[in-house]
């Protein structure tokens, strides 16, 4: 059996978590078995996880699982784990993944894929899954060696479908939940744009657009598309825009479907971050920037003519 | 305090990764290693001022090979203390290396445990998780900012969109991001000092391997740029909605 760990975010389930339950049926499938998802502590739409692929949704409730932590959560989904008997667990690669990936791993002694990018296959006879290596340089066919294996899943790697249908019942089980020992004192989450990890359309600045006063192009591009915003790294270390937009090496790495950089020269580090996007737009009024030998798509000219351009043009397309 | 510090040798940033003619390794030729970045900049930089302000020792670990000797060394030239080294010369997997740590840490009763948030070579993010397991301890994963007083910590963390402060006590293990401190470079006198302090190799201890890469492969390449008129955002906007079909 498939067990998907589906993670609600302030009470309600949003893409990452259809995804990896789309993950975990696809999984599954392959597997010739079935896929459950487990959900720990409140939220609403739990039996709404069924249309996703769902076969069963588990929910354990405890006063322990209000406030996340990477060690009580690990013991509630190992325990859930080994009482339905899973042989694959899924999780999203997101920050709540990668505090509990390996702790998984480490406590129910299973090979594990951090980061996985397809559903996996069968091949040669073994469990094998594909992630980004070398920060998306190189792809690697990981094969899983042992009986119970730990996945998780990057964002945005698999299309969301309707798998199954809605209305599962939503059994309670019975699990001893420990203390946490740390305590959450403060949680702050920007509002309004989708995080960037989960974001399928991304607007960038870099050092081109000057300063943080100028941001404004950026963000009503942004707007016009429903975009999230992001930055490059010289932006964020003169702190133009706050730490969490940066994107590349150091900062947070991103597979959206379109990804426009204006004013970013592209270095590789840059890149690393940002290669696994589906399509690439570049803004640059530098010609040789190295960037544009990654884009799709390339746009020589100055962006602060531009970008305001393209926004009038994507707002006629979107008839706004 | 007694801090411990892990870390990895990868490919220095700016490598163009090749692989073998079979795709089942990578072609090392020629590559350049480094000290995982975020091990070298956060996790033992931060260690390095806790330590200056409370005193104490910094011990770094590395599993691998003795070729990494030489990245070791540069983090004693940085500042720690002494370091240890596992000696296992095959590549191994996320719990492989973890189970080692563990084995070595155990009893050695650390205050805590930096690793970095993850190597630039696997991106697995998932030692630090796992040996935080193995030894019950809690385990924060990104920290951008680390404050001590005593034995109780204040460790702010990434989060997506946003951050998340949590107090705990020591002992703990984290894994440090961008924020948590600043590069520091080698002076001449660390570098002399580095050659005689200790680095104590020892032998590894037998677990089975949970996982293997069979295989590897590089993106595809992208086709030349279509470069657009930008006086035509309008030819942009139908080609990213008819060709890429992005919007």
């Amino acid at each position: 059996m498939v067990l998907v760990y589906a993670e609600a975010t302030n009470g309600q389930f949003k893409k990452m978590a259809h995804e990896v339950v789309v993950y975990g049926k696809k999984t599954a499938d392959v597997l010739g078995t079935e896929c459950h998802a487990l959900v720990l502590g409140d939220a609403t739409g739990a039996e709404d996880l069924a249309r996703f692929g769902a076969g069963k949704v588990h929910r354990v409730s405890s006063p322990n699982l209000e406030k996340f932590d990477a060690a009580v959560y690990t013991v509630a989904i190992a325990e859930v784990a080994k009482k339905l008997g899973a042989t694959v667990i899924v999780l999203s690669h997101n920050s709540t993944g990668k505090s509990i990936t390996g702790r998984l791993a480490a406590r129910l002694e299973a090979g594990s894929v951090p980061g996985a990018n397809a559903v996996p296959m069968m091949k040669d006879g073994y469990f094998t899954v594909r992630k980004p290596v070398f920060s998306g340089k190189a792809f690697a066919e990981v094969q899983v060696l042992t009986d119970v294996k730990v996945i998780s899943v990057a964002g945005n790697s698999i299309p969301v479908e309707e798998l199954g249908q809605a209305g599962a019942s939503v059994e309670s089980l019975d699990i001893t939940v420990p203390e946490s020992r740390t305590k959450v004192v403060k949680h702050q989450v920007a509002t309004g744009r989708v995080p960037l990890p989960e974001a399928e359309l991304v607007v960038s600045g870099g050092r081109g657009l000057k300063g943080p006063e100028n941001w404004g192009v950026v963000e009503d591009l942004a707007d016009a598309l429903g975009a999230t915003t992001a930055c490059s790294r010289p932006v964020a270390d003169s702190d133009w825009r706050p730490h969490h937009e940066h994107v590349g090496q150091t900062g947070v790495a991103i597979r959206p479907n379109l990804y426009i950089a204006a004013g970013i020269s592209g270095a590789i580090q840059h890149l690393a971050g940002v290669n696994n996007s589906k399509t690439i737009v570049v803004i640059n009024k530098d010609a040789d920037a190295p960037f544009f030998k990654a884009a799709d798509y390339g746009v020589v000219g100055d962006l602060f003519e531009v970008l305001p351009r393209l926004t009038e043009a994507v707002k006629r397309y979107r008839g706004q | 305090m007694k801090l411990l510090v892990c870390v990895s040798k990868t490919p220095e940033t700016t490598t163009k990764i090749q692989l073998t003619g079979d795709g089942s390794d990578i072609d090392t030729t020629g590559v350049q290693y480094i000290m995982n970045p975020y091990d070298e900049w956060y996790a033992l930089v931060r260690a390095l001022e806790l330590k200056e302000a409370a005193g104490g020792s910094v011990t770094i670990l590395n599993v691998g090979p003795a070729d990494n000797d030489s990245v070791i060394r540069k983090g004693l030239a940085i500042g720690a203390d002494d370091a240890v080294r596992i000696d296992v010369s095959e590549e191994k997997d996320s719990l492989y290396t973890a189970r080692q740590i563990a084995e070595y840490a155990r009893g050695e009763n650390h205050d805590i445990i930096f690793f970095g948030k993850e190597t630039i070579s696997y991106n697995g993010s998932e030692v630090g998780a796992m040996v935080a397991e193995f030894l019950d301890l809690p385990y924060i994963a990104e920290a951008i900012a680390l404050e001590i007083e005593g034995t109780k910590a204040t460790v702010t963390r990434d989060i997506e969109g946003g951050e998340e402060v949590i107090e705990l006590q020591t002992p703990f293990a984290l894994s440090s991001a961008k924020g948590l401190a600043e590069q520091r470079i080698p002076n001449m006198r660390g570098i002399m000092m580095a050659k005689r302090k200790p680095l104590n190799v020892i032998q590894p201890t037998d677990f089975p391997d949970t996982t293997r890469i069979a295989h590897y492969d590089k993106p595809e390449e992208k086709g030349s740029v279509k470069l657009i008129d930008p006086d035509n955002m309008d030819e942009l906007v139908r080609l990213l909605h008819e060709e890429a079909k992005v919007i």
